[in-house]
């Protein structure tokens, strides 16, 4: 592909520059020596500005499409256990499991930061790449541009999926009702400690690295596994952490919530670092963990499960699902009393005394 | 965690409990203030206040270091990032306190203002190193626990000649608010608010040791009982305290004697006596005006006082009408019985102090406690 081009990229010691995003010939060969030989795939291959698609078959039998989009920014850029580029992949891959859809297809577009080194760009949009295949997922289409410096922070990146839900898979936020159990997948935490431990201002050194992953297979094996209808709500943590999230489905459904803090997973290395930081995990990112809530009678076939799955060997349950017009999430302390876990107001900042 | 999860062992916890609830005098109240933000928190968190039997009640105190940060102080902060070009750096929590002209430190940074958080004052150092063209301003806010990586920031920047870094000292003592609600009148000759006793501050108590209470204990006959931040630490000073009032003793006791001697951290109050001084008066948003309260930069170090540098005047700027906080703060009034509480002011948009730091009263109970009259009904 790069006879095209008097010179290949100097990867090694070329930045972004203005060019790269003018839509001439240096656009068309970062794109090519970048992006197409990472993503290299059949659709992509066609090179037109969008892509055509073969319409999957369940469309056929009742089955619905879902889409999701995420921007995704992260600072820093690579951080322990992944990087901006496979992050970009799963969270939107898991935007679309968690609807309880097969993802198929993904787009992406990148907005560059003019003079960001073609070296990590390469590294990013290698794992994508590694990360869509992986995930057996193409990213089928995309785009690019380049901002000055100082207008951007080195790269964004925003991808959209999309996926077919079969017919009779309800899955939603509002569907979780009195009775029912909540479930996560694993330890909760992991990621936004791993990306925190890695900025610059922050020095302490840890062994935690982000759980960064794609969900879907957990997702397909859990729905092949018990009876239809009997999952009602999934979702991944992730900004706002497993608080903020169990509040927007008790928001959502109308329910209230009561959490046993003794079942709640968390590594002890990212107790202890919440515990330094005065950060308090249920608010911190997951990139890789998922939250169900599904009739009791299901709970224990669920958790086998999960449990089966190499991404949700620590699965377990936390809470039910309670009746409260208040709609709290409320938590039985270790030390036996009771709190509301509240939503996340703004950012998470570290206490003073 | 290793020497952690020992303090927060729930089947001890409530074997402490079930003593107090042994050991309290079912035909009197106990009212206990916790002056820390920290313990407040502590209490919150754990659910510690539903352990306790319904005579002894937690009254929360004003050791929170950003609730009792008066408007005024923060306007000067703003001021200096938003019209005078400094880069003002300060601990999290700071960023969210309510100021005049509905800014806060974080929205005066969407405005432009260069304000950064940090975690130390070194970073402020390394922001000021590598930052020569411009004016770098440390907010310095907090009790005891805070001063002395302050008082060390101010030597090192005289050592380094590093000219453009000062600090806007708002450094408050402990020991002063305790004497002013003590000197309160709804404490003191009212008794409106009844106070049997302190759970003294635990961080600051490292700082300072256990002897500047004794005085309490002996002038007030209040009993004091220095904690640590742990719920089970909380516990057994409850249960100390309850002791010293059903014997009628009022001394100064150590529930953390882990980390805490009578006679505190001799090199860091020798640090901070170096560099700072007390002012004659600082005004604590709630408490007002009070005496011997907090802490300015001595003349030796002007070149890195802010308030001398950029030539700062302090104006009071009265807090909303309907706010609480300053009720609050003395023991006087519950968050519920603010106006303001949950309807216009919530943690995401926060009217008062208190409601800003998950230290403050009406923070604690709005994101832990708020469903105390709602019972849960299970499926």
């Amino acid at each position: 592909m790069s006879k095209k081009y008097i010179r290949p990229l100097d990867i090694k010691h070329g930045r972004v520059d203005m060019n790269h995003g003018a839509g001439g010939r240096a656009s068309a060969q970062l794109i090519e020596e970048i992006f197409l030989r990472a993503f290299d795939n059949e659709y992509l291959r066609q090179g037109n500005d969008g892509a055509t698609l073969p319409l999957p078959i369940e469309l056929l039998q009742g089955a619905r499409l879902v889409m999701a989009t995420d921007a995704h920014v992260v600072s820093p850029i690579f951080f322990p256990g992944g990087d901006l580029g496979c992050l970009a992949v799963h969270g939107t891959l898991n935007d679309v499991a968690m609807q309880g859809a097969r993802p198929l297809y993904l787009s992406a577009s990148f907005i560059l930061e003019e003079g960001y080194p073609l070296i990590d760009l390469q590294r990013i949009a290698n794992s994508m790449g590694a990360a869509a295949r992986e995930a057996g997922v193409p990213i089928v289409t995309g785009d690019t541009k380049v901002v000055e410096q100082g207008k951007g922070d080195g790269v964004f990146i925003s991808t959209t999926g999309i996926g077919v839900v079969a017919a009779g898979v309800h899955i939603s936020g509002d569907q979780a009702r009195a009775g029912d159990v909540v479930l996560v997948s694993g330890t909760l935490g992991e990621h936004g400690v791993a990306v925190l431990s890695s900025r610059e201002s922050m020095e302490f050194e840890t062994t935690i690295e982000s759980d960064t992953a794609a969900l879907h297979g957990l997702v397909a094996d859990l729905l092949a596994a018990l009876p239809a209808g009997s999952v009602h709500v999934l979702r991944d943590p992730t900004r706002g952490g497993l608080a903020t999230t169990l509040n927007e489905i008790t928001r959502q459904s109308g329910v209230g919530m009561l959490l046993d803090e003794s079942r709640i997973p968390v590594l002890p290395q990212v107790e202890a670092a919440c515990e330094l930081l005065g950060l308090d995990p249920l608010y911190i990112a997951n990139e890789g963990k998922m939250v169900v809530i599904c009739a009791p009678e299901a709970e224990e076939s669920a958790l086998a499960c999960l449990r089966a799955h190499p991404l949700g060997l620590a699965a377990c349950r936390i809470g039910i699902v309670t009746v409260d017009e208040h709609h709290f999430v409320q938590m039985q302390t270790r030390m036996g009393g009771r709190r509301v876990v509240d939503w996340l107001s703004g950012e998470q900042l570290p206490r003073i005394c | 965690m290793k020497y952690i999860d020992e303090y927060r062992d729930g089947k001890l916890g409530q074997q402490i409990a079930a003593r107090i609830a042994a050991e309290a005098d079912p035909s009197r109240n106990y009212s206990f203030m916790e002056f820390c933000g920290g313990h407040t928190h502590a209490i919150s968190r754990y659910g510690v206040a539903d352990l306790l039997p319904k005579n002894v009640r937690m009254v929360h105190g004003p050791g929170c270091p950003v609730c009792v940060l008066p408007i005024g102080r923060i306007d000067q902060a703003i001021d200096l990032a938003l019209n005078r070009g400094a880069i003002v750096t300060t601990y999290a929590d700071t960023l969210r306190v309510p100021a005049s002209d509905e800014l806060s430190m974080m929205k005066a940074k969407a405005r432009g203002a260069d304000i950064r958080m940090v975690y130390s004052v070194n970073d402020a150092l390394k922001i000021a190193r590598d930052n020569p063209a411009r004016e770098v301003v440390f907010f310095a806010i907090g009790f005891e626990t805070t001063t002395p990586p302050t008082a060390l920031a101010l030597q090192t920047a005289q050592r380094e000649k590093l000219q453009n870094f000062s600090v806007l000292c708002c450094h408050v003592l402990t020991p002063a608010a305790i004497t002013h609600i003590l000197e309160s009148p709804e404490v003191k000759d009212w008794h409106t608010v009844p106070l049997d006793g302190f759970v003294g501050p635990a961080h600051v108590s490292i700082l300072i040791g256990s002897r500047p209470y004794e005085g309490f204990a002996v002038q007030y006959s209040k009993p004091v009982v220095i904690a640590g931040f742990e719920p089970l630490d909380v516990l057994q000073a409850i249960l100390m305290l309850v002791r010293q009032v059903n014997e009628g003793r009022a001394v100064v006791e150590n529930e953390f004697t882990r980390a805490v001697t009578r006679d505190g951290n001799a090199a860091a109050i020798q640090v901070v006596a170096e560099v700072l001084e007390v002012r004659d008066s600082f005004e604590w948003r709630g408490l007002g005006e009070v005496p011997h309260s907090a802490l300015k930069i001595r003349p030796e170090y002007a070149a890195w006082d802010a308030e001398r540098k950029f030539d700062l005047h302090y104006t009071q700027v009265a807090d909303h009408k309907q706010c609480e906080c300053g009720a609050i703060l003395r023991g006087v009034k519950r968050p519920t019985d603010c106006k303001l509480f949950g309807s216009v002011c919530t943690p995401e948009s926060p009217m008062g102090s208190c409601m800003v730091s998950s230290e403050g009263a009406c923070a604690a109970h709005y994101s832990y406690g708020r469903f105390r009259d709602i019972p849960v009904v299970s499926a």
